[in-house]
């Protein structure tokens, strides 16, 4: 049997097809994932082409209403610039920056916690209070403190190149205690394994048991709650931008299109805030009902 | 046969610091506990034999074989393999890859994670005993081979095997890295009586073999009998009778290992009829003065509440017991 | 007449890739007073046969066919309340380890008193002397200071003669224990086995005794039930299953056991392992291990007969031809 029918016909897969609910935020997830990929290729302008934006289409409304036609399904915001297209683009950007985010805080958060795991004692007493204390801050309040702190650092020159890098950096670090926590409580009970024993009585290397042993049957639960916070960076990333303290207006993600579309809100053109914002609560909702399915299917005792 | 010693324990003594950490403990007052888990223990296995080392839950067994492989360091006395203390036998690989070990629980023992041949090869490669992918295959199917498994069964991974089959695994491992010496903790214990068979008479074909040595831990009285040329009664981390394990089964002398061998349920002894010992083994962290088994012993005396009893031979066998040295016991 | 009877008991799991027969037409029956042993190695069946009995089959398992008649009434089509009433009350349970059992938030006198109470009329004062004297019987030392102890202020033997105490209080006419000695050393192990045996044969309890442990059962039992992929394939009185086992795999059982008696060079070994649910082999479920296998063992199953002193599943014994 091949790996691959192997998997279609594990516990896993089965679980899945029979949740509707796993099966229903999985296919939204993987639509929004496509269309953010290939943004270029869906959408039908291009809000970052100045050539292409006409002032003359500013502030149409959806297809749907009386003024509404198909160039612009979705309307056009103040700048002429096609709503529906802006979301797949800024859908694409809060999606990297969510996801590089999550990525930063795995390779900090598991490092961590295989470290403190492993090792115990006193190394493992100072990297927990250190992760206590981050807990005792909202996460969004860390990313606000960094953000803040890493522009006052930065040269203004730098800060509009980096400025992707600096919001990934704030929300990765305000993240990883939680992967560490996790990683270090598997790992504690991994490391009394006889498997461990086996390898430590032939002479393997602390760092070569962390990351051949260890890491591989300490990843399943870290991976469930990287798939929840994924949810939460991207509301991290709407938030900040949201604040204005995220990405600039040359690079609109959901968070930058809902601030914009804000203003607007009263004046009666709901539609340039109403469906980013739509389009954000489906991401983050669906991210979420998945990541709850794979925490229940991978724990075997709720089965 | 030779009787050259393989591995020497003199004296050793291991303990752990069991208490809270140290500001629970300044706050509440409280002095270290001290676990003693092993508390002064001498033998020595002669190469191509089996020492077995019984006793109950609590006395040091498990201990001394993690001591026995190097993977406790001894808090005190010394352990030599091969002649060379234990610290510089485990720096020299060429020395370290002669001892390995055998694990209670054939479930947790393999990576559940990794195929059954990266499992079996870990220790080849670990000490470069071969280097080409090939070789290092063909020694991997080999050794399952010689384990009672197939070749093939190296792609697949643990959980595809039962508790026994995975036990052969374990074995196939801890012979790939060609070891003379093999530390095999309560290897058994979790298996069902006929494939506990297969692996008692698996082990004892490899012994004869390979001229394997063994340390052999279990607190099945049966099983040891089956398995040792010598052995060691432990309780409360320290010994209190060994010798030649036929010796010792045939006239035990220690009270304690006399309430052991009088203990064990035994299919021979339907319907028996028993008085059994009362009490239950002390912590080891707050042991009883004296001989530790004194709560528990019939023969006990103010002598046996006060002095620690020292190893005295009598013939081949070694015991710890005031009633035998001062013929007490009948 | 038996106390409890079992007949023809089919356990089945249903699963996405069909159902598998966990318990294979059981039947045996017990006697008042009498102490049933149930051996076999692990995924035999035998602590099923013990959940099946109490109604405590863990879902998605349940009873397919048979009938299980306790006291003259069946029980296997009891709802949950019903039996509730009956669990404690008339048949009571003893699991491997004490604390699944025990209340750790509770202490162990009131929870002596409260199934005591839940099931017999008894006043408060009565219940505590009666829950005193019950720690006494199981041989908890300083029974009446400790009355009001927690679980947790118990070593682990001490414990599973509370739980002993507390399976037996409500005085069942019987008891099913479940592995109540594998959790314990051998020298506590000899204690509770002597206090289950004492106990049983003082309150006339009927006591089904679940156990891998042939040792145990023969020092124990009365009679034994040796049980493979589901189905018993031996039953009869201790002495003769022991000594004269009929079925081939209950002979190799006993070869594979090493003895106290004498090293001998080689143990008898039964090659393979029992089959997986999913996979138990046509006919006789031991053929693929049997060193006596015939033909017909490939294709048709043997049912339980009379052979010899016992009564075993195998066409090599049936009708004496051994």
């Amino acid at each position: 049997m091949s790996a691959l029918s192997r998997f279609l016909d594990s516990d896993f897969v089965y679980s899945f097809r029979r949740s509707p609910v796993a099966v229903v935020s999985a296919v939204v997830v993987l639509i929004i994932v496509l269309c953010a990929v290939f943004a270029p290729l869906v959408s039908p302008h291009d809000p970052f082409d100045l050539a292409s934006i006409s002032l003359l289409d500013s502030l149409k409304p959806p297809v749907f209403l009386p003024d509404g036609d198909w160039s612009f399904p979705l309307g056009s915001d103040d700048q002429g610039r096609d709503v529906f297209s802006s979301i797949l683009y800024g859908t694409r950007i809060s999606m990297i920056v969510a996801a590089l985010a999550i990525g930063f805080s795995l390779v900090v958060g598991i490092t961590v916690g295989l470290v403190a795991g492993y090792a115990g004692g006193a190394v493992d007493a100072v990297l927990m209070r250190i992760v206590d204390v981050q807990l005792t801050f909202p996460a969004i309040l860390i990313a606000l403190l960094v953000d803040g702190v890493v522009r006052a650092v930065l040269p203004p020159a730098a800060q509009d190149a980096l400025q992707l890098d600096v919001i990934v950096f704030a929300i990765g670090i305000s993240r990883w205690p939680q992967f560490a926590r996790t990683v270090r409580g598997s790992t504690m009970i991994e490391r009394g394994r006889d498997y461990v024993m086996a390898a430590r009585v032939i002479g393997i290397s602390s760092p070569r048991i962390m990351v051949s042993h260890i890491l591989p049957n300490v990843l399943g639960p870290v991976l469930v709650i990287a798939t929840l916070n994924l949810g939460l960076a991207v509301l991290d990333e709407a938030t900040l931008s949201f604040l204005g303290v995220g990405l600039p207006p040359t690079q609109p993600s959901l968070g930058t299109l809902i601030r914009f579309g804000n203003n607007f809100l009263f004046s009666g053109e709901w539609w340039i805030t109403i469906f980013p914002g739509l389009t954000l609560a489906a991401i983050v909702l669906s991210i979420n009902l998945l990541g709850d399915w794979l925490r229940d299917a991978l724990n075997p005792r709720l089965r | 046969m030779s009787s050259r010693i393989v591995l020497e324990a003199n004296d050793v003594a291991r303990h752990f610091d069991v208490s809270r950490p140290a500001l629970q403990r300044l706050l509440a007052g409280e002095k270290k506990r001290i676990l003693r888990a092993v508390d002064g223990v001498s033998f020595q296995i002669v190469a191509g034999e089996t020492l077995s080392l019984v006793g109950e839950s609590g006395c040091g067994k498990s201990t001394m074989a993690r001591l026995a492989v190097g993977l406790y360091a001894p808090t005190q006395g010394s352990i030599t393999f091969e002649g060379q203390a234990m610290h510089a036998a485990l720096a020299d690989a060429s020395l370290r890859r002669k001892m390995n070990m055998i694990f209670q629980d054939p479930y947790a023992s393999l990576n559940p994670r990794w195929r059954v041949r990266d499992i079996v090869a870990e220790p080849i490669k670990a000490f470069k005993l071969l280097s080409s992918r090939k070789d290092i295959e063909d020694r991997v199917g080999q050794l399952l081979t010689q384990v009672g498994l197939s070749a093939h069964d190296g792609e697949k991974f643990p959980h595809e095997f039962s508790g026994g089959q995975r036990q052969r695994i374990s074995i196939a491992r801890a012979l790939s890295s060609e070891p003379e010496f093999l530390v095999c903790d309560e290897p058994t214990s979790a298996l069902d009586v006929s494939v506990q068979a297969q692996i008692l008479n698996l082990m004892r074909d490899l012994q004869e073999r390979l001229g394997l040595t063994y340390l052999f831990i279990s607190h099945n009285l049966a099983v040891v009998r089956h398995m040792s040329d010598d052995l060691g009664v432990m309780y409360l981390g320290r010994i209190v009778e060994q010798g030649p394990a036929e010796e010792i089964f045939r006239t035990p002398r220690h009270p304690y290992t006399r309430l052991l061998l009088d203990a064990i349920p035994d299919i021979s002894a339907v319907g028996r009829q028993r008085t059994p010992v009362g009490g239950e083994v002390p912590s080891p962290i707050s042991p009883p003065s004296g001989c530790t088994f004194h709560p528990r012993c019939a023969l006990a005396n103010d002598r046996c509440k006060a002095e620690r009893p020292l190893e005295t031979k009598v013939g081949d066998v070694a015991v710890a017991c005031h009633a035998v040295q001062e013929g007490r016991a009948a | 007449m038996a106390l409890l009877e079992v007949s023809q008991l089919c356990v089945e799991f249903p699963t996405r890739r069909g159902t598998l027969r966990a318990l294979d037409n059981i039947s045996f029956g017990i006697e008042p007073g009498e102490i049933l042993g149930v051996v076999g190695e692990s995924g035999a069946g035998k602590s099923l046969t013990g959940s099946a009995i109490i109604g405590l089959l863990e879902p998605p398992g349940r009873v397919a066919s048979g009938q299980i008649i306790f006291d003259g009434k069946r029980i296997d089509n009891l709802d949950q309340e019903a039996m509730r009433a009956i669990r404690g009350r008339h048949i009571g349970a003893i699991f491997q380890d004490p604390l699944t059992t025990l209340d750790p938030l509770m202490s162990v006198g009131k929870q002596l008193i409260e199934t005591m109470q839940t099931h017999l009329k008894l006043s408060d004062r009565d219940a505590k002397a009666r829950a005193i004297q019950w720690l006494e019987e199981v041989g908890i030392p300083a029974a009446s200071e400790r009355v009001f102890a927690y679980p947790h202020q118990f070593s682990g033997g001490m414990r599973q003669r509370v739980v002993i105490a507390l399976a037996l209080c409500a005085e069942p006419r019987l008891v099913i224990a479940d592995e109540p000695t594998t959790a314990l050393d051998v020298s506590i192990q000899a204690q509770i086995i002597t206090l289950m045996r004492r106990l049983a044969a003082d309150h006339g309890t009927s006591i089904m005794l679940v156990t891998h442990d042939m040792g145990v059962i023969a020092e124990t039992c009365d009679r034994v039930a040796v049980m493979y992929a589901g189905r018993i394939v031996e039953i009869g009185p201790v002495e003769n299953v022991v000594r004269s086992p009929q079925h081939p795999y209950t002979e190799g059982l006993m070869g594979s056991i090493p003895s106290l008696e004498a090293r001998v060079a080689r143990l008898r070994q039964i090659d393979g392992a029992m089959p997986r649910l999913n996979a138990i082999p046509q006919g006789c479920a031991f053929n693929p291990r049997c060193t006596k296998v015939m033909d017909r063992c490939r294709e048709e199953r043997p049912d339980l007969l009379p052979a010899g002193t016992t009564e075993a599943a195998c066409f090599l014994v049936q009708g004496g031809a051994r």
